[in-house]
C-alpha cells in the first residue's frame, strides 16, 4: 500500500564567531580535546554567560534570509536537564522569543518551486562531545558553549529527496549568509528527522519516529528511505508504529534508542543573567542590509535578465564567491555572452584544472571585464585576449598590465599599418613582382604574416588584409601607367 | 592598639603612620581565629601565610578580610559549606575577590555559611553549626554566617558576603553589627556560587557604617563578566556620608510595626517594637520626616511564600551542575544516571534535596503557570508598590528583626515560622525583589544581644541609602562594637 509521507526536520548549525556564544574562549575547530575552554563553557560554579553579539547578529541574519519574522528583544532560557555533555545542567537557549518565527525557503525540486515552511529559528549553545570507549567515556568540552543555530520546519517535507534537497539549499543559505562554514564533516551541521506515514486521504498525522543527530546528507535520504520501508512494513501487517527515537547505524538501518512515552519536561524558564536586549528597527535593518542575493534568485535572474542556459545558469549560482565574481564581470562589462565565455571556458576551467578557490584565482574580476571590453571594443582579437588571459594566470599578473607592458594592444590605425605595409613591401621585392605581374594572389598571406611579424602581432589582421589587397592593386596600377 | 575595635580608617592610618605593619594585623587576626574557631566555627579554610598583593595607597590595604565560603578563589578551597564541593579548589577569581587583592586588603579566611547559601540559621554546613558571638547557645543567623560572627568577633574589620532573601542583613542584626546590600548589579557577581540568580547580591559586613562605604567603593563597578552589573558611576559614598539630611522622607509599614500585632508575643518582641517607634521619633528629632505606611497586609504575607518559589525554583537550575562529573565527589554506578543520582545523593543534606525537589516541582510544565509565574507576578505587584512608594519617599525603615538571635533548641531544621511573626521575619526580601539598596544597623540591646534596624532605599541610590544610614547610627549612637563589650 502507499503511504503518504510526512517529514519535518530539526536543523543544528554552528555559527562561525570568534568567541563562543556566552564565553570568550576561541570558537575554532580543533583536533586537540579541551583548549578551547573556560570556566564558563565547564560550567564551574560561580559562572555567568556574556551574550556574544556577533552570534546574535549572525542567528537574526538567517532568521531574516529564511524570510522569518524577528523579536523585539532577545531574550534567552534555560533548558534545565542532566547529561554528562552538558556541564551546568542547563543549556542556554530560547522558547519565550525565538532570533526568527514563521518564514520559508524555496526549493527546486525537478524544476518545480516548493515552499518549506519554518516554524522558527533560535540560537543556544552546544553541548560538550562524549568519546565512548568499551569501559569510559571522554568529554571534549571544546565544542561546549559553541553558538548553534536550530532550524525547525512545519512537518511538510514528503520525500526524502526534498529533505535532502532542503538540507543541501539551507546549506548554501548558510554559506550565502557567511554564517557558518556548514561543515557537515565537521559536526557542524546536524540534523534530527521526525518521519510519519498516513494514508491517502487520511487527516490526521501518523505515529511520529524520530532519528537524531544525522551529519551527513546522504545519510538523511538512506534513513528517511529506510524508515519508509519500514514502517510501510509495519502499517501493511496492520500494526501500529511506536513513538520512539532511533539511531541511524553504518549500515543505513535505523535502530530503537528509546521509546518516548512521554516527552521530557525540560523545565523551561527565563535566563536570570542575561538582561533582556532591545532589538530596534535601525538594528535590523542594517543587518537586513547584509544580506545578499540567495541562490534560487542568481539561478532565476542569469536565466532571465542575462540569457544564460539553465547550465551555466546553475553552475555559476552554485557557489557565492563565484556568483559575487561572476557579477561583477558582467556589471563592467559591454558584452555579457563574451563574459560569460571567458568566466565559464577561462577562469572556471582554469579553477578546475589548477584546484583552486576562486579566492586564489590570480586575475581579479574587473580585469576580466576590461580584458572582455577591449576584445568586444576590438581593440585585442577574441584569441589574442585568451591568450593574454593565460599568460596573466600563469604569470599572476593584471592583464590589462600585460597589455601596456607589452604594448599588445591591436594596431588599428590606418595610416600606421600603411607606413609599415609599404615598408615590408619595400624589403620584399620578389612578392610585389609576383602580384604586378603575375597575378599572384598567394602573396596576400605572405605579407599579412610579414606585417605581424613585424608588428609582433599587433597589428589588425583583418584590416591589414585588406589594405595589403589596395596597396598591391595600386602598386600593380602604378606599373601599368 | 585595640585591633577589635577600631575602624578601617583607623587602621588604614596606623599602617601608613608605621605604628602597625599588616601583617602583625594579620597576625592578630589569626590569634583571634585560633581563639574563636573551635567554639564559633567561623571559618572553613584559614589562610595560614601571610600574603599581601595589590595597591599601597587604598584605604583598606594591609588590612585583613574574610570572604563568605561561595566566593570562588583560584586556589584556594571553596566549599560553599557543602559536601559536594569540600574538595573543590577552584581555578578562576571571583570579580570582587580581584578587586580586593587590588585593593591590597589581606584574606584570612574562607567563612562558613548555609549549605549553598541556602537557609538562615548557619546551622548547616557540612563542617558545623555557627554560634553566636554574643551567647553560644544562639544563632548567628545565616546563611552568611560566619562572616558576620568574624566581624562581630572582632577577627576582621569587614567581610564578604552574599544575600538572597537577608542573608546578609539578617545575620548582621543577630551579630549587632553592620550590613549592607548595594543596588542589584552594583556589585559583580561573577564568582559567586549561584544560589537565585534574579535574588542573589554580594555586600559587606563591618562595625560601623563609615566603613560599609568604604568597602562598597572598592567592590562596586560594572564588569563585562557580569551582563547585570550597572554602569560606573561618578561618586565615592564615604564623600556623601555626612551630607545633609533634612527633608529626606523615610516610612514605614503599619501592618508590620503595629504593637497591638504582638500583644501575646514574647517580650522582646514587644520590646522590639517599642524601641523602633522610639527610634522614629528620634530619627524625626534629627531632621528626618517619618510616616506610618499601610500596605495590603496579603501582598506583605505573600513576600516569603514568593521568595521560597522564586530561590527554589532557581536554586535547582543553578546547582545542576552539581553532579561529580566534572569536578567534586565522583561516585560509580551502572549508567551515566547512577552516577550523578549517588553524588548528589550523598553530597546534599537532606534541606537541600528538599528545596531542589520543591524548585524541580515549581517548575514543571504543569505547575509553572500557577506557582512559578504567579510567584513572579506577585514579586513584580510587591515591587511596583514599593516603586510608587518610593516616589514620594527615599526609604523604608522596619526593625531588622522582631526577635534577638534564637536559642539552637529552639530552630528545627523544618524552617517553620510562627505565623505572626511570618512577615517581620521575612520582609527583608522585599529588598531582593526589587534589587533596593538595604543596610541593617544595631538598633538595641535586648539583654545584651543585639537587634538591628534595616533601612531599604531606592534602586541606585545607593549613595543616599548610605548617607541616610550614617544618620541613623549618629541618632543611635551603636557602632563598633564587638562580641564581649557586653555581659550576658
Amino acid at each position: 500500500m502507499m503511504y503518504k509521507v510526512v517529514i519535518g526536520l530539526e536543523v543544528h548549525c554552528e555559527l562561525k564567531t570568534k568567541s563562543k556564544n556566552f564565553s570568550s574562549a576561541p570558537n575554532e575547530f580543533t583536533m586537540t580535546p579541551n583548549i578551547h575552554v573556560s570556566p564558563v563553557d565547564l560550567g564551574l560554579p560561580g559562572i555567568l554567560p556574556v551574550v556574544n553579539e556577533e552570534a546574535c547578529r549572525k542567528a537574526l541574519k538567517t532568521a531574516m534570509a529564511l524570510h522569518c519574522t524577528n523579536p523585539d528583544e532577545i531574550v534567552f532560557d534555560r533548558k534545565n536537564y542532566f547529561y554528562p555533555d552538558l556541564p551546568k545542567g542547563y543549556q542556554i537557549t530560547q522558547v519565550t522569543k525565538p532570533m526568527g518565527i514563521h518564514g520559508y525557503l524555496d526549493i527546486l525540486v525537478h524544476g518545480e518551486r516548493k515552499r518549506i515552511f519554518i516554524h522558527q529559528l533560535h540560537l543556544e549553545e552546544d553541548t560538550a562531545s562524549l568519546e565512548h570507549a568499551s569501559t569510559f567515556s571522554l568529554i571534549d568540552y571544546n565544542r561546549s558553549g559553541v553558538p548553534l543555530i536550530e532550524i525547525v520546519t512545519e512537518p511538510c517535507i514528503e520525500s526524502a529527496e526534498e529533505a535532502v534537497q532542503f538540507l543541501e539549499d539551507l546549506r548554501d543559505v548558510f554559506l550565502f549568509c557567511e554564517v557558518s562554514e556548514a561543515k557537515s564533516n565537521y559536526g557542524q551541521m546536524r540534523c534530527d528527522v521526525n518521519i510519519s506515514l498516513m494514508k491517502e486521504g487520511q487527516k490526521e498525522l501518523g505515529t511520529k519516529v524520530e532519528m537524531k543527530n544525522i551529519n551527513a546528507f546522504n545519510a538523511v535520504k538512506t534513513a528517511i528511505e529506510y524508515e519508509i520501508q519500514r514502517q510501510s512494513e509495519i502499517l501493511d501487517r496492520g500494526e501500529k508504529v511506536i513513538q520512539e527515537t532511533r539511531r541511524i547505524d553504518e549500515d543505513g538501518k535505523t535502530y530503537s534508542m528509546r521509546e518516548k512515552v512521554d516527552a521530557i519536561d525540560y523545565k523551561y524558564f527565563i535566563e536570570p543573567n542575561i538582561p533582556k536586549i532591545p532589538l530596534s528597527k535601525e538594528y535590523l535593518d542594517a543587518i537586513r542590509k547584509e544580506i545578499p542575493m540567495l541562490k534560487l534568485e542568481r539561478f532565476e535572474r542569469y536565466q532571465e535578465e542575462y540569457g544564460l542556459s539553465e547550465y551555466d545558469a546553475g553552475v555559476l549560482s552554485a557557489d557565492k564567491k563565484i556568483s559575487d565574481y561572476f557579477n561583477t564581470v558582467i556589471e563592467n562589462s559591454e558584452d555579457v555572452s563574451l563574459a560569460l565565455n571567458f568566466v565559464t571556458t577561462s577562469v572556471l576551467s582554469t579553477l578546475n584544472k589548477l584546484n583552486i578557490t576562486i579566492d586564489e584565482f590570480p586575475v581579479k574580476a574587473t580585469s576580466i571585464a576590461e580584458l572582455v571590453n577591449r576584445v568586444s571594443l576590438k581593440k585585442i582579437s577574441f584569441d589574442h585576449g585568451k591568450k593574454i588571459l593565460y599568460k596573466a594566470i600563469e604569470e599572476k599578473k593584471d592583464p590589462i598590465d600585460l597589455i601596456n607592458e607589452q604594448h599588445l594592444e591591436q594596431i588599428n590605425d590606418e595610416e600606421k599599418l600603411l607606413t609599415i605595409i609599404n615598408n615590408v613591401m619595400n624589403e620584399h621585392p620578389e612578392q610585389v613582382r609576383q602580384y604586378v605581374e603575375d597575378g599572384n594572389t598567394f602573396v596576400y598571406n605572405f605579407f599579412v604574416g610579414q606585417v605581424m611579424k613585424t608588428t609582433n602581432r599587433q597589428a589588425n589582421p583583418n584590416i591589414s588584409l585588406q589594405m595589403i589587397k589596395e596597396e598591391l592593386e595600386r602598386r600593380k596600377q602604378n606599373e601599368r601607367k | 592598639m585595640d585591633y577589635k575595635h577600631s575602624t578601617i580608617e583607623q587602621l588604614n592610618e596606623a599602617i601608613c603612620t608605621g605604628k602597625v605593619k599588616s601583617e602583625e594585623l594579620f597576625n592578630e587576626a589569626m590569634h583571634l581565629i585560633e581563639q574563636y574557631q573551635e567554639d564559633y566555627n567561623a571559618f572553613v579554610t584559614i589562610i595560614s601565610k601571610y600574603k599581601k598583593y595589590g595597591q599601597k595607597d587604598t584605604l583598606i590595604s594591609g588590612i585583613p578580610y574574610a570572604l563568605k565560603d561561595n566566593i570562588s578563589t583560584s586556589g584556594i578551597l571553596t566549599t560553599a559549606s557543602s559536601n559536594i564541593l569540600k574538595d573543590y579548589i577552584p581555578v578562576y577569581d571571583a570579580t570582587i575577590y580581584k578587586k580586593l587583592k587590588q585593593a591590597g586588603a589581606v584574606l584570612v579566611g574562607k567563612t562558613t555559611l548555609d549549605e549553598l547559601a541556602m537557609g538562615g540559621t548557619g546551622t548547616t554546613a557540612h563542617t558545623g553549626i555557627v554560634r553566636n558571638p554574643y551567647d553560644k547557645q544562639r544563632l548567628i543567623g545565616g546563611s552568611s554566617a560566619g562572616s558576620a560572627a568574624a566581624v562581630s568577633l572582632g577577627i576582621v574589620p569587614f567581610a564578604i558576603g552574599s544575600d538572597t532573601g537577608d542573608s546578609i542583613r539578617k545575620p548582621a542584626s543577630f551579630g549587632g553589627i553592620v550590613g549592607f546590600k548595594p543596588t542589584y548589579g552594583r556589585i559583580s557577581r561573577y564568582g559567586l556560587f549561584a544560589f537565585a540568580s534574579s535574588l542573589d547580591h554580594i555586600g559587606c559586613f563591618t562595625r560601623n557604617v563609615r566603613d560599609a562605604a568604604i568597602v562598597t567603593d572598592i567592590l562596586k563597578g560594572n564588569d563585562p563578566n557580569d551582563m547585570t552589573t550597572l554602569p560606573d558611576e561618578e561618586v565615592c559614598y564615604l564623600d556623601h556620608l555626612n551630607d545633609d539630611i533634612k527633608g529626606r522622607k523615610l516610612f514605614y509599614i503599619k501592618e508590620i510595626c503595629e504593637e497591638k500585632i504582638y500583644q501575646d508575643s514574647d517580650e522582646n518582641v514587644k520590646k522590639t517594637i517599642e524601641t523602633f517607634h522610639q527610634t522614629v521619633e528620634k530619627l524625626k528629632e534629627a531632621g528626618f520626616e517619618v510616616d506610618e505606611v499601610s500596605i495590603n497586609k496579603e501582598l506583605l504575607n505573600a513576600i516569603y511564600p514568593t521568595y521560597m518559589i522564586i530561590s527554589c525554583a532557581e536554586a535547582t537550575s543553578n546547582n545542576a551542575n552539581l553532579t561529580g562529573i566534572q569536578f567534586g565527589p565522583r561516585q560509580d554506578g551502572q549508567d551515566i544516571n547512577e552516577i550523578m543520582f549517588r553524588a548528589r545523593t550523598i553530597g546534599f543534606s537532606e534541606l537541600i534535596k528538599r528545596r531542589f525537589v520543591l524548585g524541580s516541582y515549581i517548575l514543571q510544565k504543569e505547575n509553572q503557570e500557577k506557582l512559578f509565574k504567579n510567584a513572579c507576578r506577585v514579586r513584580r505587584m510587591i515591587v511596583d508598590k514599593m516603586n510608587d512608594l518610593f516616589k514620594e519617599y527615599d526609604g523604608l525603615i522596619l526593625p531588622a528583626s522582631g526577635t534577638i538571635a534564637p536559642e539552637f533548641t529552639h530552630t528545627s531544621k523544618s524552617e517553620k515560622l510562627d505565623p505572626k511573626a511570618t512577615v517581620l521575619e521575612n520582609h527583608m526580601a522585599i529588598a531582593n525583589f526589587g534589587g533596593f539598596p538595604s543596610i541593617t544597623l544595631p538598633m538595641y540591646y535586648y539583654k545584651g544581644l543585639p537587634v538591628g534596624i534595616n533601612l531599604t532605599g531606592r534602586p541606585r541610590e545607593d549613595k543616599d541609602v548610605l548617607n541616610m544610614a550614617q544618620k541613623i547610627e549618629d541618632v543611635l549612637q551603636i557602632k563598633n562594637k564587638v562580641a564581649g563589650d557586653y555581659d550576658v
